[in-house]
């Protein structure tokens, strides 16, 4: 199925929960905040949560800034 | 021993760094080492889902620096509140450099968005480090809403042209009872030295380190400045005055009769 991340289009399987997108993308689960439909997940709801077809996922870690 | 103090919790540098603009995470780290610094600032931004780049906390040692988390690119407060939360979300201590900046051509930050995403972190726990322009009333509202600190500009982000607001910030720091941090425009450690002799608390420095030709060296520079102006300033500056004051004795000269 197919969900938008970071306003790009990502397949994924069916069922699939946070972290296996996180695994999918090879992402450091510990160094970054996701949103799910706009509701900020506590990293505990990683393992949790499923993905539904067409949601909304923001993932954003820090970058060098002042 | 002469520490800074924000919301308890006391840091033996006044200098804080931040970590934008580098050529490498190399070079960033090696700066911010240089520096002295204990607090450095860092952005939030999109993870890029085809390309992963270099982890920018591979190369920060979170048991030697405070991150401290901005808001940039927030244009308003509730974009910064989500940025803020979202900071905290990603295992930060509930510590956020608040910026509001509508306007990206001068970067200057919106009082009253910023007023008002101060009261609303300070409900949530946030230790709030609000960027203002030199307002003295601005100041006196943060600090009334909560804002551990606060953080006039010397001048636009990123000019390098130094402290253009000097007048302005000696009257936030005559009434502020929250450290007054200096951030942004300190193009030079003379500039940082200027803003610790006016009493300041801290200052806060990015572009000048990154775009030097040494970044490292520059860093040292501005540590040394920070330094040196807190002590200027806690030893006492003299007065000014018109009339040349000699500092030599006026007696005993060789014409005397």
């Amino acid at each position: 199925m197919q969900i938008i991340v970071n306003n790009q289009a990502v397949n994924v399987a069916n069922n699939s929960t946070i972290i296996d997108l996180i695994n999918q993308l090879e992402l450091d689960a510990q160094r970054i905040a996701i949103e799910h439909n706009r509701v900020i997940l506590a990293p505990d709801q990683f393992d949790s949560l499923t993905l539904c077809a067409d949601d909304n996922i923001e993932i954003v870690n820090f970058v060098g800034g002042g | 021993m002469d520490e800074l103090i924000i919301a308890g919790r006391s840091f033996r540098s006044r200098l804080m760094v931040g970590t934008g603009k580098f050529a490498s995470n190399e070079q960033m780290a090696n700066t911010i080492a240089a520096s002295g610094a204990e607090i450095v600032t860092v952005a939030l931004r999109r993870v890029n889902v085809n390309d992963q780049q270099d982890d920018l906390l591979n190369h920060i040692d979170r048991n030697r620096y405070l991150l401290l988390p901005n808001t940039s690119g927030a244009r308003d407060a509730e974009e910064a509140i989500r940025l803020a939360r979202l900071a905290r979300a990603a295992g930060c201590d509930p510590w956020i450099k608040l910026e509001v900046t509508p306007d990206p051509y001068y970067l200057l930050p919106d009082p009253i968005e910023t007023l008002k995403a101060t009261e609303i972190l300070v409900k949530e726990g946030f230790t709030v480090l609000p960027y203002i322009n030199a307002d003295p009333v601005l100041a006196k509202h943060l600090q009334e809403a909560g804002a551990a600190t606060v953080m006039p500009l010397g001048a636009p982000i990123g000019t390098n042209k130094g402290l253009k607001t000097r007048d302005n910030v000696a009257i936030i720091i005559e009434q502020a009872t929250v450290p007054v941090v200096v951030d942004a425009g300190l193009g030079a450690p003379s500039h940082a030295a200027e803003a610790m002799e006016l009493g300041a608390d801290a200052v806060m420095v990015n572009t000048a380190m990154s775009v030097a030709g040494n970044p490292q060296l520059m860093a040292e520079a501005f540590g040394i400045a920070v330094e040196a102006g807190r002590k200027a300033y806690l030893a006492g500056l003299g007065k000014e005055q018109q009339q040349a004051v000699a500092s030599s004795p006026l007696t005993g000269f060789l014409r005397d009769k």
